[in-house]
């Protein structure tokens, strides 16, 4: 049989509904769409995908499965190895891992092996009726800083092999970016409460409201008992450009607007937290999280939305679909440009005006691509004489955070880099015996597979340490 | 959840409570705040920390009845529950040093200062108050004042209970007859923190201000604390509920931050309104 070229296309909301609403924008293969995808792969014995995976998920076996239509077989495969299956399907930048490697993408499209990760975990969430199994307790205390990616992937390995996990969280709900970053429309809530349930089944425990490095301290953990800890906290303050007006009414970073969204509930209907809702916004940025910034704001009612990019669409580091996916929706990309200023309301006449101080429009520059910087990638420089003004009653700022500074700053001989992240070794090991780190709290702002990737590894190196001890 | 252990109404829109926080309780230092959100669907509001009682495992709030958020924790009783309640967060009052200070507190600033004032009694330093209200009828903490202070004197800005005026007017009186204090520390509205730094100036004393910017998740992620300050020339981003909440009086851009907590102004009076609707109908 010819293998089909095409990777069967994933059916999505139109753009023009899915536009004016918080709903799941993909909305995953049926079962007769994910046995025909799996037919696709060839199965073959190097298996490139998987070490395309950044916590090597058995790819070829799972999709094996798919292919007999034992589903729950093939959620059980990946599940030996990812914590959170149906959260990876959905936010993985697969065409830069899995599927980059595939065999069959040197001639045709790559399987598409996050879209059927995903069908088959939410086979799973709809279907499975036995809850996961708590294992034997090997009696050995671990504390997880943070539920984000990095610490549910990480608690859950460890809880696998029988470690009393506990998870601290700052915030009220569990989850981490999952909840408070990534919107509704792209990984739905629902979704993340259920994985989180599933890490209560096999014991571990979920402490909400608890931040370590205030409430407790990482040496109070180890004096509770505790004897390693892992340390995913995140991602800290926001960057902002420095350019003049970043503190006018209408400036958000990122984290601001998605946080009051998606954490506080913005979006519904007379929320209790406020956030500004309409008129004509600018995020600035390229990765996922200016993706997710903008098509909220277009939820939220925004009559128009740019994306403003410094580099071309080339070095965008936005996952390839959100970008497609934002460009059907009508968000209006103006990459090679730079903002330079961010301009605001003041009526000379009445200081106290009450649109004083509210953003009426941001001043950028046009920008072309010189020779490669440091990162390979091509340097964008100013054009001279370029500058131009866009008119918009919003600006958010979506280039970036600065690790999460409070652990940090309470916990003695813990060693950070220059811009703060936590310094580790291969095995996330810190510079204190028994505290591992991983994900943006190490990294900076990063992707949530490679923060699972590393807490994976942590988890390994924890559980090899305290069986030596 | 979190218990109310003991509520306490200080004057018609001020209210006092006491909850059962026993992690926080041990932890929190003068200066320090904690975020709660009321209920399921609630925001997330920063209150100062008013007190603590390790023993009992409880830490004191007091709040002013301004919007929905507080209307709604105010209706509710000793014994209920609140949904979240985390902390200690920001950056305790620095207090090394410091053996003669002046706290200035304006309105339910005045909660935020007494902890402070309490502390710098504590330590043995000479403790001068100034307190002022819009009216008697809204005067706090009179006694506590009282109880840790060296010196008081308590302003009323319609003259309607001690002193008329505003708490410039005696904090410019004992600069000009010489006193000098090590810190003068002034917690209240921007506009009353612009005006004392603004008096102490021509005398060169230290000014430390506690800002109270909007604020999500407090943990240093959201952003939206962010204030400018003016550093050697240079303008500097600083996050209140990491770096903060007390900064340096004389490099705060008061006028900034007056008008980024203006933001939600309309959208506030709205839902404060209908909030009090609710309670009305109910």
């Amino acid at each position: 049989m010819a293998i089909d070229p095409k990777k069967h296309e994933m059916p999505t909301q139109a753009p023009e509904v899915r536009a004016h609403n918080f709903s799941e924008v993909a909305l995953g293969y049926d079962q007769e769409t994910a046995l025909a995808e799996a037919s696709r792969c060839l199965n073959c014995k190097n298996r490139p995908c998987v070490s395309g995976c950044p916590v090597n998920i058995h790819i070829p076996e799972f999709i094996a499965k798919v292919k007999e239509g034992d589903f729950e077989a093939a959620y059980q495969i990946i599940n030996q190895t990812s914590s959170l299956p149906a959260v990876c399907g959905r936010v993985c930048p697969q065409e830069n891992q899995c599927e980059k490697y595939c065999t069959l993408a040197k001639k045709f499209e790559a399987v598409g092996i996050g879209r059927l990760e995903r069908f088959v975990a939410d086979w799973h969430n709809a279907h499975a009726t036995e809850k996961a199994q708590a294992p034997e307790s090997n009696g050995h205390k671990v504390a997880i800083v943070g539920s984000g990616p990095s610490g549910l992937t990480c608690a859950g390995d460890l809880a696998k092999k029988g470690y009393k996990v506990s998870v601290f969280e700052a915030l009220h709900t569990a989850g981490g970016v999952l909840v408070y970053g990534i919107p509704e429309f792209r990984l739905p809530k629902s979704i993340v409460a259920k994985e989180v349930e599933t890490l209560k089944d096999l014991g571990v425990d979920v402490e909400t409201n608890v931040i370590i490095g205030k409430t407790l301290t990482i040496d109070e953990l180890f004096e509770m008992g505790y004897e390693a800890v892992f340390i995913g906290s995140g991602a800290g303050l926001p960057n902002f450009m420095n350019i003049p007006g970043e503190s006018l009414k209408g400036v958000y970073s990122a984290n601001e607007f998605l946080t009051r969204s998606n954490l506080m509930k913005a979006y519904k209907e007379d929320p209790k937290t406020p956030i500004m809702k309409g008129g004509k916004v600018a995020v600035v940025g390229g990765g996922n999280v200016a993706m997710d910034a903008a098509r909220t704001a277009l939820r939220l009612g925004a009559e128009k939305v740019y994306i403003v990019y410094r580099r071309s669409m080339e070095e965008l580091p936005a996952r390839r679909e959100e970008v497609e996916h934002a460009q059907e929706e009508g968000i209006d990309f103006r990459l090679l440009h730079n903002p330079v200023e961010i301009l605001g309301y003041n009526n000379p006449d009445d200081p106290r005006d009450p649109k004083n101080g509210f953003v009426t429009g941001i001043r950028c520059v046009k920008m072309e691509l010189g020779e490669p910087d440091a990162s390979g990638r091509r340097r964008p420089v100013a054009i001279p004489g370029s500058e131009f003004e866009l008119d918009v009653t919003a600006v958010i700022m979506a280039i970036g955070t600065s690790p999460n500074p409070l652990i940090k700053s309470t916990t003695k001989g813990l060693e950070v880099n220059s811009r703060g992240g936590i310094i580790v070794n291969e095995d996330g090991l810190t510079s204190r015996e028994g505290v591992y780190a991983g994900g943006d709290a190490v990294t900076g702002a990063a992707t949530v597979i490679s923060a699972m990737g590393a807490g994976k590894v942590a988890a390994k190196a924890i559980d090899d340490y305290l069986s030596a001890k | 959840m979190y218990k109310i252990v003991r509520k306490r109404e200080l004057n018609p829109t001020v209210t006092q409570m006491e909850i059962e926080a026993p992690l926080v309780a041990r932890k929190a230092k003068p200066g320090q705040f904690i975020i709660l959100r009321v209920d399921e669907e609630g925001e997330r509001i920063p209150l100062t920390v008013a007190g603590t009682n390790p023993e009992e495992g409880t830490v004191k709030i007091i709040f002013q009845i301004v919007g929905a958020t507080t209307e709604m924790l105010n209706h509710k009783n000793e014994g209920e529950y609140i949904q979240d309640f985390v902390g200690p967060l920001g950056m305790a009052t620095h207090t090394e040093g410091i053996k003669k200070v002046c706290i200035v507190g304006g309105g339910v600033g005045c909660a935020i200062a007494m902890p402070v004032a309490q502390e710098f009694h504590r330590l043995g330093a000479e403790v001068t108050s100034i307190i002022g209200f819009r009216n008697k009828d809204l005067l706090i903490l009179e006694d506590e004042f009282k109880a840790c202070s060296d010196k008081l004197v308590v302003m009323t800005d319609d003259g309607s209970y001690a002193r008329h005026g505003n708490v410039t007017v005696p904090l410019k009186e004992m600069l000009e007859a010489g006193e000098k204090f090590d810190m003068v520390i002034a917690i209240g509205p921007g506009i009353m923190m612009k005006f004392v730094v603004a008096t102490c100036k021509p005398f060169g004393v230290p000014v430390t201000v506690s800002m109270n910017p909007i604020m999500i998740d407090g943990t240093g992620m959201c952003g939206g604390c962010r204030l400018t300050l003016n550093q050697d020339g240079k303008r500097v981003t600083k996050f209140a509920c990491v770096d903060g909440p007390d900064f340096n009086g004389y490099e705060v851009d008061f006028d900034e931050a007056m008008s980024r907590g203006r933001m939600y102004f309309d959208y506030e009076r709205n839902a404060h309104e209908e909030a009090c609707n609710l309670f009305k109908n109910a």
